[in-house]
């Protein structure tokens, strides 16, 4: 079998079973896509599938032989980041770091999404969605962070975003 | 996950006959390979229907639309003629999951679904939904999110889909194709069935029929839509209690009103006399009140879920008042 991932042709001959989650980490030797629940509950795994985010454990590898894949790996590099990934090191958008491949995996997902005028369960109008931080919120649901960095990761992606950083003062007030 | 064997429908009739002889459609397999490796779903094949060109939403010659199965969740929920005349289905679809997961799901899979009663997804457990006959652990059981309507001796499990409430409220019909070849329309009011005494078979499809598309009547001019969900968590939850609606006022009067509930039965749960309440009248409070006891009627909870009857009954209400003010 072959598969398309980061623009270079890989062949496998794993178990017909095999998650694409699976078949990157354990045949390919692409560990950079993590596994954390297997069940489709914490986005750790997501991946591009021609572009649009899903989640690599849900899915079998035999299904996806004639996509263009696109792992952590395909994105940047330590010499050369994406935007994203330079954003979450500037935020401090991690603790562990074991869910932030998924996390900026699924944001590229998501930025395009909105640039296509996808709405949220946040936009107030369907028709016509404005990126806020309360939108990336939602939209970033399907990624669990168990460090709980979450407002660094919303503030590393409205910054990749081009949002202003939002007042973090009257996210106190509102906490308390 | 247990071993099967794998094949590719290169067309619908190949694979609805590869679905009569005994295969498993899979197409953006979320729910049913999370289920494989539980080992509660255990296909003996697979038959691959993501490529198959039933994709395309495409507006009818009535207005109405048809929506292909294989529309992914995300797709259908940003459609510009969804939005612009089935917003309720849109936000229901737009409350369910998370992006990753409405991107590869499917509009037949999300149909199909299984419930998410933890019983029926515990192996130690039993359930008659997993296995005929071996019992219920839900009745007596810890059971929060289980049915208040509709329920069984043998089975209290929920529907989990939002988007199936909303097509509930919007006279949506499944179009599928049989082994034998026809064509059949089923109303989405008589697809899902009721527990009794087989919760194991949960829809009207026969072995092998494969759902083509979901036709949508043109939509009702003049109305307003919503879809209104109440869950454990702000995002990325199931539903306690959901409430899809579509509410036409003239000149002060209720013209037009549908109300489908979710989260409380084993289908979509719709009354048609608690609409037909508010026909012709003004609303009001009480008119609400009167519509939302007549939807809840014979309502019953097993304890721990008694409350789902009177968030449902708040939520209808909250749901009619912000759709006629």
């Amino acid at each position: 079998m072959q598969w398309t991932i980061n623009n270079r042709v890989y062949q496998a001959e794993p178990d017909i079973r095999t998650s694409l989650l699976d078949l990157l980490r354990e045949h390919l030797g692409l560990t950079g896509s993590k596994k954390g629940c297997d069940h489709g509950q914490c986005g750790a795994c997501t991946i591009l599938v021609n572009g649009r985010r899903v989640l690599g454990c849900l899915t079998l590898a035999v299904m996806h032989q004639d996509d263009a894949i696109t792992t952590i790996e395909g994105l940047g590099t330590a010499d050369a980041p994406h935007p994203l990934q330079a954003a979450f090191v500037t935020h401090d958008a991690y603790q562990c770091g074991y869910c932030t491949p998924g996390q900026i995996c699924s944001a590229v997902g998501m930025l395009d999404e909105v640039a296509r005028g996808w709405p949220s369960h946040a936009s107030d109008d369907l028709t016509a969605p404005a990126l806020s931080h309360a939108e990336i919120a939602e939209r970033m649901s399907g990624n669990i962070c168990r460090c709980a960095a979450y407002p660094n990761i919303v503030d590393a992606i409205a910054e990749t975003a081009g949002l202003p950083g939002e007042d973090r003062q009257s996210r106190k007030d509102l906490a308390a | 996950m247990r071993p099967f064997d794998y094949a590719r429908a290169g067309s619908v009739d190949a694979a609805v006959a590869a679905g009569a002889a005994g295969g498993r459609f899979i197409a953006g397999g979320t729910n049913l390979l999370d289920l494989m490796k539980i080992e509660v779903e255990t296909p003996a094949r697979l038959v691959d229907i993501s490529r198959l060109p039933l994709d395309r939403i495409e507006v009818r010659e009535d207005g109405g639309l048809s929506i292909g199965a294989l529309v992914p969740n995300s797709d259908l929920a940003a459609d510009r003629c969804v939005v612009e005349g089935h917003p309720a289905l849109s936000r229901a679809l737009l409350a369910g999951a998370s992006g990753q997961l409405r991107n590869k799901a499917t509009v037949g899979g999300n149909l199909l679904q299984r419930t998410r009663c933890y019983y029926f997804y515990d192996t130690a457990t039993a359930c008659n939904k997993r296995e005929p006959s071996a019992g219920c652990s839900a009745l007596g059981g810890y059971n929060r999110i289980m049915a208040v309507l509709g329920w069984s001796e043998q089975c209290i499990a929920t529907h989990p889909s939002d988007m199936a409430v909303a097509l509930r409220a919007l006279d949506a019909v499944v179009v599928t194709l049989t082994p034998a070849g026809e064509t059949r329309r089923v109303p989405i009011a008589e697809f899902h069935r009721l527990p009794g005494d087989t919760p194991h078979i949960e829809t009207v499809l026969e072995p092998g029929e494969l759902i083509t598309a979901v036709e949508l009547p043109p939509p009702v001019a003049g109305a307003r839509q919503t879809y209104r969900k109440v869950r454990d968590r702000a995002s990325y939850a199931f539903a306690l209690i959901s409430v899809a609606a579509v509410v036409r006022v003239e000149a002060g009067r209720i013209a037009h009103a549908a109300l489908a509930l979710g989260g409380v039965a084993h289908k979509p749960w719709r009354v048609a006399e608690a609409e037909a309440l508010l026909i012709g009248e003004a609303p009001s409070p009480a008119l609400f009140a009167a519509s939302a006891d007549r939807l809840l009627k014979g309502a019953e909870g097993h304890g721990d879920n008694d409350f789902k009857i009177i968030l449902a009954r708040r939520t209808i209400l909250a749901t009619l008042r912000e759709l006629t003010t």
